[in-house]
């Protein structure tokens, strides 16, 4: 299976064929994989080299012109370096863009904590209006890009090594509903619904499926939730724990209700090694996952 | 495009004083008169009626501190009305101590926070290219110690390696950064690849004379020398 990133890039070659507004603005990272793009289209992909905060400048300036700019590089570099750039060239500016990252929360555990963003989501739920995806399937990043790439919003497409056996049909918008159950809702986002499918098999739980987790689909947590016993919310996220549990909250808030949010933890683990390690370590493994699960809708 | 009335010095200093009250100005605000006014009269080809017009020379004031004299300059010629000078920084103004394009009529950016109108205004060179406008010129106003921001050191080595003609960069230099660079602030342009040169920012004829210079295949850089911001 080709990777999200291979995917996206396919995907957005061709999309520069169709599109005549479509830019794509790179700082080196996969600009190899450009290159029949770029020979094609000299003016609408753009490699600025390594400078992240020029990258999402000239995405904001090309917005400016009525161009629709697909900025990418690692999601450390994407979102966070560049964080400034990402609230005022686009935001305060009154234009929109497509950010697609790749590397996640530790697609590559060997690289260490430099290439690790565990937090980007949190990060961008500081600002407003941002659309946020998260496939958990080469498919759905297709799905979702060429969704994002047709609107004129500000949204956020993260891509990851960590994947799902198979794709859903998803359609840029809501929660999916994947099992029926009574006795509490858990929400997985995107890459993480194998590992929560297989940490739930047997328990009496509903699963919602969430790959467009801003805006967050706040009707389906509380019609799941209205279709229970009882008002108990999982979210189980690849990144930063906690980073949608005031989303939930608020979703829930005329209701008695209560909340677990899993995913990332915010220590620095200080560990290399491979993504398996690092989602047990994080508790986000099936075994992990099922035990703090469990014993949340215990208590 | 060009507007053909021409702005008086009296009128803009009558203008901005509608905002502070008062015909002295801080350095700031004054150190940008002359080559806006120079810019806006001589220069870019943007009207009140083109505006929103592709074609449009593009002008993105990147030093968005003490913009009285922007706002001076929009106002004298129809931009923006008059009437709005004297509720500058208001609640209920457009015109705040930093401008909002989204607020400010005639406005292309937002600015403010340092070292974002250079990068926006190389995008904005590569937006007008990719679209085959090739005929509108993008010019951004930055400071000098602006210019210590690693943004725009970004924006300056790139726009010079690309060779980015449509794009024009003026420095007010007030002599504000606290590190001289060596050689001076033209040296840095052209060691990047820029066509550059050093002005006398009162001097209206030889700030348009090098506005205008032609500089095929490169972009421009024309720093505007005021007097020190602490003199």
């Amino acid at each position: 299976m080709d990777t999200m990133r291979d995917r996206f890039i396919a995907t957005t070659g061709r999309l520069l064929d169709e599109d005549p507004r479509l830019a794509v603005v790179l700082a080196e990272i996969s600009a190899d994989g450009f290159q029949r793009a770029a020979a094609r289209h000299p003016d609408r992909v753009v490699n600025v080299g390594i400078r992240e905060q020029l990258l999402i400048g000239v995405g904001g300036g090309m917005a400016l012109t009525g161009m629709r700019p697909v900025m990418h590089t690692f999601a450390s570099f994407l979102v966070e370096r560049p964080f400034e750039q990402v609230k005022l060239d686009l935001g305060h500016q009154g234009v929109g863009g497509v950010l697609v990252s790749a590397g996640a929360s530790y697609d590559w555990p060997a690289g260490g904590f430099t290439h690790m963003s565990p937090g980007d989501v949190a990060l961008l739920d500081t600002l407003d209006d941002w659309t946020v995806h998260v496939p958990g399937h080469p498919d759905e990043a297709e799905a979702l890009l060429r969704h994002a790439v047709a609107g004129d919003d500000r949204v956020y497409v993260r891509l990851s090594l960590q994947v799902n056996d198979r794709a859903r049909t998803v359609t840029g918008e809501g929660f999916l509903r994947v099992r029926e159950g009574r006795g509490g809702v858990v929400v997985a986002v995107g890459p993480m619904l194998d590992g929560v499918l297989a940490a739930t098999e047997g328990l009496d739980v509903t699963v919602l499926y969430a790959t467009t987790v801003r805006p967050f689909d706040g009707e389906a947590v509380r019609r799941a939730v209205a279709g229970g016993g009882t008002a108990d919310v999982v979210l189980v996220e690849p990144y930063l724990a906690g980073t949608s549990t005031a989303a939930a909250t608020e979703a829930l808030a005329d209701v008695p209700h209560r909340v677990l949010g899993l995913g990332v933890g915010r220590r620095e683990l200080r560990r290399y090694g491979g993504m398996d390690e690092h989602l047990a370590a994080h508790g986000l493994d099936p075994r992990g996952l099922r035990a703090r699960i469990t014993a949340f809708l215990r208590g | 495009m060009t507007n053909t009335a021409e702005t008086s010095t009296a009128d803009l200093h009558r203008l901005m004083a509608l905002m502070t009250g008062d015909e002295k100005h801080g350095p700031a605000a004054t150190s940008t008169l002359d080559a806006l006014q120079v810019l806006y009269d001589r220069v870019l080809r943007v009207t009140p009626a083109t505006v929103d017009a592709p074609e449009r020379d593009r002008f993105l004031l990147s030093k968005g501190h003490g913009p009285m004299a922007y706002y001076a300059v929009l106002a004298a010629k129809g931009f923006l009305a008059e009437d709005l000078l004297p509720g500058f920084g208001s609640y209920d103004s457009p015109l705040g101590h930093h401008p909002d394009r989204m607020l400010v009529p005639g406005a292309e950016i937002g600015s403010g926070s340092l070292g974002h109108g250079l990068p926006l205004a190389v995008g904005s060179a590569l937006g007008l290219r990719a679209q085959g406008l090739t005929d509108p010129r993008v010019w951004v106003l930055v400071g000098d110690a602006e210019l210590d921001e690693g943004s725009n050191h970004e924006a300056i080595a790139y726009a010079g390696a690309a060779g980015l003609e449509q794009l024009h960069t003026v420095v007010i230099d007030n002599a504000s950064a606290s590190y001289a660079r060596p050689g001076g602030i033209v040296a840095r342009f052209e060691a990047a690849g820029w066509s550059a040169e050093t002005v006398d920012g009162r001097d209206h004829e030889a700030m348009y004379a090098a506005f205008t210079r032609p500089h095929p295949g490169r972009p421009r850089a024309v720093v505007a020398r005021v007097e020190p911001k602490n003199a």
